[in-house]
């Protein structure tokens, strides 16, 4: 049985081993923590053919491959025959008998994954604290000056990361490395810099091509896991994108020719930047806060669900210390953070709660638009902010678009992953004109949040992409963007000195409170949600009711969005069944809130 | 580069001599490395598929010899009667070369000797790696070419041809014609015939279809020995059952015959590819022919003449290049799963076939699946263990070439299983199936039954008929529907279902939308700088269902392009010197908001959604969708939304189940059923009409026109096409009246009288409503024609004076709508304020 040290250091080995007898890889439990992480460790710092793990999300799919699962190699000295495994290499062993009977052609899959947009700082300060004992030589204190010192003495790293006697084993690979280190200065001089495709702009982090080995059919277009595989960074994979410019016996090859250099590009990139990762273990998230492992949600659960109306009392001040001293908005932003669309009825998301917070204090300038943002990045494990300038409505690519020329999904702002926290800063708006990409973009906005969904670009033809992402949109007046939920900001306080006084409620916030507050936001999501029959009936007479006195007060879509209200006070307040009180204050802030929009009450029922 | 005469069949079987040892049956060696067998000497480099007849090889570019002697063609050359026709090479077939081959030499063919000889001599010859007979093949595939009958072939291609004669030998018949000796076999066809034919047909197509070629030669020049060709004819097989879906390609399907659909997304240039180098000794003006060899050209270092060395200089002019295409192709979205992006393959097209397709046609490809290995580098041992693959198509064909101008695609978007069909036809047996039908649509959407009956009318449709010989054109077969209605009664929810149920659904809103987005616009290509039509949703909706919503926000110069689509189901174009006619069968689906934000009962419809009665006229069914303000509705509504929210995740799974068997009923329906009026429902629906006329008529008015009975008929027959009947009874029809008339009597009440009005759409006005102006503008005319003294009046005089005389009120729209009549009448004049007595 192989140890977990043997997993992590010589992976390769162990399969090699395991080939022939069982077929069966697996990887001893107790060693998920151990695995460094190429979200948190600088690519050059891991070693070469050893399990790393990856958080990230599925960006694009490419085809599949066929490659060669087992084949006979030949000695050029000895002509004994050596029975290869394919599984998990990019390359083969040298001397390949190309014509034995022993040969097996495989299929697998690529998936080419990023980082997931618009993870939280906090995110991944708290994973990267959580990784124990680096196998590696990687020292994360000493990240700073190599960073800095990377270009000129790239030589004096690599003596330690060599230091151990697994690296020492693995010399072969050891040219290899500066090689990869000092591939994109080389690159940068002949050729643009690859472009890696992240979802938002201004995003850091590496992209990786992973390698699929089974069940590629249940992996879908955006979906955020954490793999684990076996990092291949072998410069002979760049060979082929850096040679397409001077080998000339490459061009006569018919079978390359065909491809356009930027596909070559983007499929066989340089895996010092792109590195491939050949999958032996996935683990989906449900969520990617670190504060809730997928392996204790239980015990989180069951310890935390006692407390969770007192973090509610002290979010909820938070809040409204945030808003101004606005509380019933506070409550609908709270309410907002936990929304999640559950389920989808034929064309209908359920769950989806997007608030528009009109009323933002214009005065103080983006300021208080920003600054409330940061607090949200604070507490949710992912958030972008988009704002929404007439320039960036118009240049900004939302929408993912399918490039045929390089044979890639090219990706937009709107490619987040699930419970993502989308932004919207339309206080930034200002007059003008919208060129027709602008209203593509604002449309593309409003079907995210009216149907959860996004229709990707395949220029001949639109694919439909369900979407769960969380939209608030913080407006001056109504937005002109559909929403939920309106809520008008009632200021009770007006400071001074906006900037200051949010940054004091901010920075008053401990750690730990801030902690008990990200995992209050992440386990109301996971809860569980049912009406009883005498619930249902009470709902149904006090409908009637409603409807009697005044046909006029509450049609089927405001029981719609009372439903969802009520169900989003529930699960805030640890409960997982709808009562009748919560269906009460669910009915009262309901009315509360229509009070205050009510001079603005749109004509003409154009609702969206 | 194999012509067919130097097959790997002809080759490795020879066929011509029976008494060779055979060898073997694949056995345990792998496919795709075709190689050197015990009986052929080794040739070096070369492998044996690549070796063209030298006289041959110039036909490409000078003209066919007639002087080709059969000795020289081969040496098992079945063409004694082709000796004018030029062979030409298939680089379809032959990309063998391109796999590895050179290792091969090395490998023992003893093993083949020994397989060999256990074999009884005599017949049994098989091409190594295969269990193909040459002969037993090619007698087979003659036999059936000459008695393959298909009587009930629906393809369109054979339309002219004799259906209970032999097919392909009429089709022979007109390729010695016509002289395009190109032979299109359907799979399909050889697996009914001869299934084991088939199955070596999709299993080796490498060794098969030269073998094909050769039989059609033969049997081909037998029949009409005198007639001349380009080349011999090719067989290109199609529509092999083997793979329908990309995603469902393996490695198992390497070198196999497989046929996928997809859509081409990328063409690449022409691409001439070296078959064979041409070098001449700057010398003595010796020539050398070197073939190409994994796509590489050994150079030849010594002139083989006079010896001298690196004297020979490459001839481009004289080398020989055969046409070669990279095409890509992508799934069509129909075939993908949900969330996953499609995949795409690469596709070689090889000379004819170079240039057949564009990106965005939607294709059928057959051919042989490829798989290559990849070098790292060319100068390195060690290769990449990934291979690259690729489709050589044999066959390409078109899906949607015929959208434009023909009659009907549908018969062959889908394909169901027996199973499914079974399902299916039980379903429509049962009683229940229209209600049970209905309430599967759009399930979260609570009651609106008759609107939903109505809409799954329109998605099943008419039948489609034919009337251009009495010179009417085509009758419209769609239905289409109005909804109005109250704000927030899930009308858009609605056309978001339809839209995502219907496979080509459009869903636009009136507020987006242009009149060239519905339509087509003309666009410049930036690269080409061709002229291109765009089609917009109408078109692209051709055969489906458009959706539009917002219907009254709508432009006028919008809306008014849809009333030839509404009727006459085409779209005329004049514009960028392009004018034509574009198919637009599209069934309408639209919805519109009340002017006032909230229905006004007391109006009428035109009133409440002010849009032209033309326009309303042609809608077959407009339904209101109306807040009923009603306990017991209420207490339902509430109970169903409650539902929705904690419903379970199985009964989610339940519903999206019958959301698939759903799509497919109406998918079968739509295809296979074409119900015709049967005379007793013919009678029924002429006792409707009259009666409906008849309604009227007591009152003084019109109540139908023959635009309802059209209607009638539609709907009667999308009825029967729900319960899979061929014909149209009188159950059919009892239920278009009553969801014609429930629709009327939602849409055409006149408020004043609460009776139903059909004038109120055909003419934008209820009778009562007419009659009610005539009389105020004979009054004004009375009460004008008593004051004859003073002939220029005062607006707002004149209208007080009228009021003060007339007993009823009178409103301002009513008197100005009376001046407009005298107007017209020539007995006034309207100058702003001011009324003049005309003299």
């Amino acid at each position: 049985m192989p140890s977990t040290n043997d997993w992590i250091n010589n992976p390769l080995g162990v399969v090699e081993e395991m080939f022939g007898k069982i077929q069966v890889e697996t990887l001893p439990h107790d060693s998920y923590n151990t695995v460094p992480s190429l979200n948190d460790v600088p690519l050059h710092y891991l070693k070469p053919n050893s399990l790393v793990k990856f958080r990230c999300l599925i960006q694009d799919m490419f085809d599949p491959e066929f490659y060669m699962g087992a084949y006979d190699t030949v000695d050029p000295s000895t002509k004994a025959k050596v029975l290869r495994c394919g599984k998990y290499k990019d390359v083969t062993e040298c001397g390949v008998d190309l014509d034995s009977a022993n040969m097996v052609t495989s299929e697998r899959q690529t998936f080419y994954c990023v980082p997931i947009p618009g993870e939280s700082p906090w995110v991944k300060e708290i994973s990267s604290c959580a990784r124990v004992v680096p196998s590696t030589s990687y020292v994360p204190s000493r990240q700073k000056r190599s960073y800095e010192d990377d270009d000129e003495d790239d030589m004096d790293t690599q003596p330690q990361a060599q230091g151990t006697p697994a690296a020492a084993e693995a010399q072969g690979n050891g040219d290899s490395k500066r090689q990869e280190t000092e591939a994109p200065s080389g690159q940068k001089a002949s050729s643009p810099p690859l472009d890696l495709n992240f979802p938002l702009p201004g995003e850091k982090g590496p992209a990786c091509l992973v390698k699929v080995y089974a069940d590629w059919d249940s992996f879908k277009l955006n979906d955020t896991m954490e793999v684990y595989g076996i990092l291949s960074v072998s410069p002979a994979l760049s060979a082929l994108s850096d040679q397409s410019d001077t080998s000339s016996s490459l061009i006569l090859d018919p079978a390359e020719c065909m491809e356009t250099a930027e596909e070559l590009r983007v499929h066989s990139p340089p895996a010092s930047l792109v590195p491939r990762l050949h999958l032996i273990h996935t683990q989906r998230l449900a969520h990617n806060n670190p504060l809730l492992p997928p392996a204790a949600l239980e015990d989180t659960l069951a310890s935390t669900l006692g407390e969770m109306v007192s973090v509610r009392a002290e979010l909820l001040a938070y809040f409204t210390q945030l808003l101004l001293g606005d509380v019933l908005a506070a409550e609908y932003l709270l309410l907002h953070l936990i929304s999640n669309v559950y389920a989808r009825r034929d064309v209908i998301p359920l769950g989806k709660f997007t608030l528009n917070l009109s009323g933002c204090p214009a005065t103080a300038g983006p300021a208080y638009t920003e600054q409330l943002y940061c607090a949200l990045q604070q507490l949710v494990p992912s958030a972008y902010r988009l704002s929404m300038t007439l320039q960036n409505m118009n240049q900004l690519r939302l929408v993912p678009r399918k490039d045929y020329v390089a044979n890639r999904l090219l990706s937009g702002a709107l490619q987040l992953a699930a419970n993502t926290s989308l932004y919207l800063d339309e206080t930034q708006l200002e007059q003008g004109q919208l060129d027709p990409a602008g209203v593509r973009n604002i449309t593309a906005l409003g079907n995210v949040i009216s149907w959860q969904k996004v229709d990707y670009d395949f220029n001949y033809h639109q694919m439909e992409f369900p979407s769960n992402i969380n939209v608030l949109i913080a407006s001056e007046g109504r937005s002109l963007l559909p929403s939920d939920c309106h809520v008008h900001l009632q200021p009770q306080v007006t400071p001074p000195n906006m900037e200051a006084y949010l940054g004091s409620a901010l920075t008053a916030q401990s750690s730990s409170q801030l902690n008990k507050f990200r995992l209050y936001l992440t386990m109301a999501r996971t809860l569980d949600y049912s009406i009883s029959e005498e619930v249902t009936k009470a709902v149904e007479d006090d409908f009637v009711d409603m409807r009697k006195d005044d046909p006029q007060s509450i049609s089927a879509d405001d029981l719609h969005s009372l439903l969802g209200v009520a169900r989003l006070l529930c699960l805030s307040l640890g409960q997982s069944a709808l009562s009748t009180d919560a269906w009460s204050r669910a009915k009262h802030i309901e009315t509360l809130r229509k009070s205050r929009s009510e001079p603005q009450g749109c004509l003409n029922g154009n609702e969206p | 580069m194999s012509s067919p005469m130097s097959t790997p069949g002809g080759k490795r079987g020879r066929p011509s001599n029976p008494s060779t040892p055979a060898t073997s049956p694949p056995a345990q060696r792998r496919r795709g490395q075709p190689s050197s067998n015990g009986d052929l000497p080794l040739m070096p480099t070369s492998p044996p598929t690549d070796m063209p007849d030298p006289l041959q090889d110039t036909s490409l570019f000078s003209s066919p010899r007639r002087s080709v002697l059969p000795s020289e063609v081969d040496m098992s050359s079945p063409l004694i009667g082709a000796r004018g026709t030029p062979a030409r090479q298939r680089p379809d077939l032959g990309s063998v070369r391109k796999s590895k081959q050179v290792d091969l030499q090395s490998e023992p063919s003893a093993a083949d000797g020994a397989a060999a000889a256990e074999q009884p001599a005599g017949q049994r010859l098989v091409i190594w790696g295969t269990d193909v007979n040459v002969a037993t093949c090619k007698e087979k595939f003659q036999r059936f070419l000459q008695r393959f009958i298909d009587p009930s072939s629906k393809e369109d291609e054979n339309s002219c041809l004799d259906l209970n004669e032999p097919l392909y030998m009429q089709k022979l018949e007109e390729i010695s014609i016509v002289g395009d000796p190109v032979l299109n076999i359907n799979c399909g066809h050889v697996s009914s015939f001869d299934a084991e034919l088939y199955r070596q047909l999709v299993c080796y197509p490498q060794e098969v279809i030269p073998t094909f070629d050769m039989a059609v030669n033969e049997l081909f020049f037998e029949r009409f020995p005198d007639s001349i060709l380009e080349h011999q004819i090719q067989v290109r097989p199609y529509n092999a059952l083997k793979t329908r879906n990309m995603r469902s390609l393996n490695p198992e399907d390497i070198d196999q015959l497989i046929t996928i659909s997809g859509m081409v997304i990328r063409t690449s240039q022409l691409i001439p590819e070296m078959q064979e180098a041409f070098f001449q000794c700057a010398v003595c003006a010796f020539s050398a022919r070197v073939e190409v060899d994994r796509g590489r050209i050994a150079e030849p270092a010594v002139c083989r003449n006079c010896n001298t060395t690196h004297s020979l200089a490459l001839i481009h002019n004289r080398s020989m290049f055969s046409d070669k295409q990279m095409v890509k192709i992508q799934e069509s979205p129909e075939d993908m799963p949900a969330g996953q992006t499609p995949h795409t393959t690469v596709v070689y097209a090889h000379n004819d076939l170079v240039d057949k397709v564009q990106p965005g046609d939607r294709i059928n490809i057959t051919g042989i699946y490829r798989a290559v290995p990849m070098r790292v580098n060319p100068r390195q041992s060690n290769v990449k263990s990934v291979y690259k693959t690729h489709i050589d198509v044999i066959h390409f064909r078109k899906t949607d070439e015929k959208r434009l101008h023909g009659q009907d695609d549908e018969n062959e978007q889908r394909l169901f299983t027996e199973a499914r069909v079974q399902t299916l036809r039980e379903l429509a047996a049962k009683p229940d199936v229209y209600d049970r039908l209905s309430s599967a649509l759009a399930p979260s959407i609570y009651e609106h039954e008759d609107i939903k009956k109505g809409i799954l009318l329109q998605l099943f449709g008419g039948t489609r008929k034919d009337f251009s010989q009495t010179g009417r054109g085509n009758f419209r077969a769609e239905v289409n529907i109005l909804l109005c209605g109250d704000p927030g009664t899930s009308k858009s929810q609605l056309l978001q279902y339809v839209f995502n149920l219907v496979p080509r659904g459009q869903y636009t809103s009136g507020k987006g939308s242009s009149a060239v987005g519905l339509t087509a616009y003309i666009m410049k290509d930036p690269e080409t700088r061709q002229t291109v039509l765009q089609t917009g949703a109408l078109v692209l909706s051709d055969n489906g269902i458009c959706c539009i919503d917002e219907f009254d926000k709508m432009s006028d110069s919008t809306r008014s392009v849809l009333h030839e689509v509404m009727e006459q189901q085409t779209l005329s174009i004049a514009k960028a010197g392009i004018i034509c006619q574009l198919n637009a069968r599209t069934s309408i689906l639209a919805a519109a908001n009340p002017v006032e934000s909230q229905w006004n009962p007391k109006k009428t419809t035109i009133e409440n959604i002010q849009l032209p009665h033309t326009l309303l006229s042609r809608f077959d069914l407009i339904f209101l969708m109306l807040d009923p303000q009603d306990e017991a509705y209420d207490r339902k509504l509430a109970h169903h939304l409650v539902s929705l929210y904690y419903q379970s995740e199985e009964q989610l799974e339940e519903e999206n189940l019958d959301m698939a068997v759903l799509k497919d009923f109406i998918a079968y329906a739509r295809s296979y059923i074409q119900p015709k009026l049967s005379e007793e429902a013919g009678q029924a629906l002429i006792e409707a009409y009259v009666e409906m006329r008849k309604v009227g008529s007591g009152r003084g008015m019109v109540s139908a026109y023959p635009r309802q009975l059209e209607s009638l008929i539609r709907l009667a027959e999308a009825h029967a096409k729900v319960r899979f009947s061929d014909k149209v009874e009188t159950i059919d029809v009892e239920e278009a009246k009553r969801l014609h008339r429930e629709a009327l009597k939602q849409s055409a009440t006149d408020p004043r009288t609460g009776f139903v009005d059909i004038s109120i759409l055909t003419t934008g006005m209820s009778a009562t409503a007419r009659k009610r102006k005539e009389e105020i503008t004979a009054a004004l005319k009375k009460m004008l024609q008593s004051r004859t003294k003073t002939p220029v009046m005062k607006f707002q005089q004149l209208f007080d004076d009228l009021r003060g005389q007339s007993e009823t009120a009178i409103t301002k729209d009513q008197f100005e709508e009376a001046l407009k009549a005298l107007c017209d009448e020539d007995y006034l004049t309207i100058s702003g304020k001011t009324i003049r007595l005309a003299t």
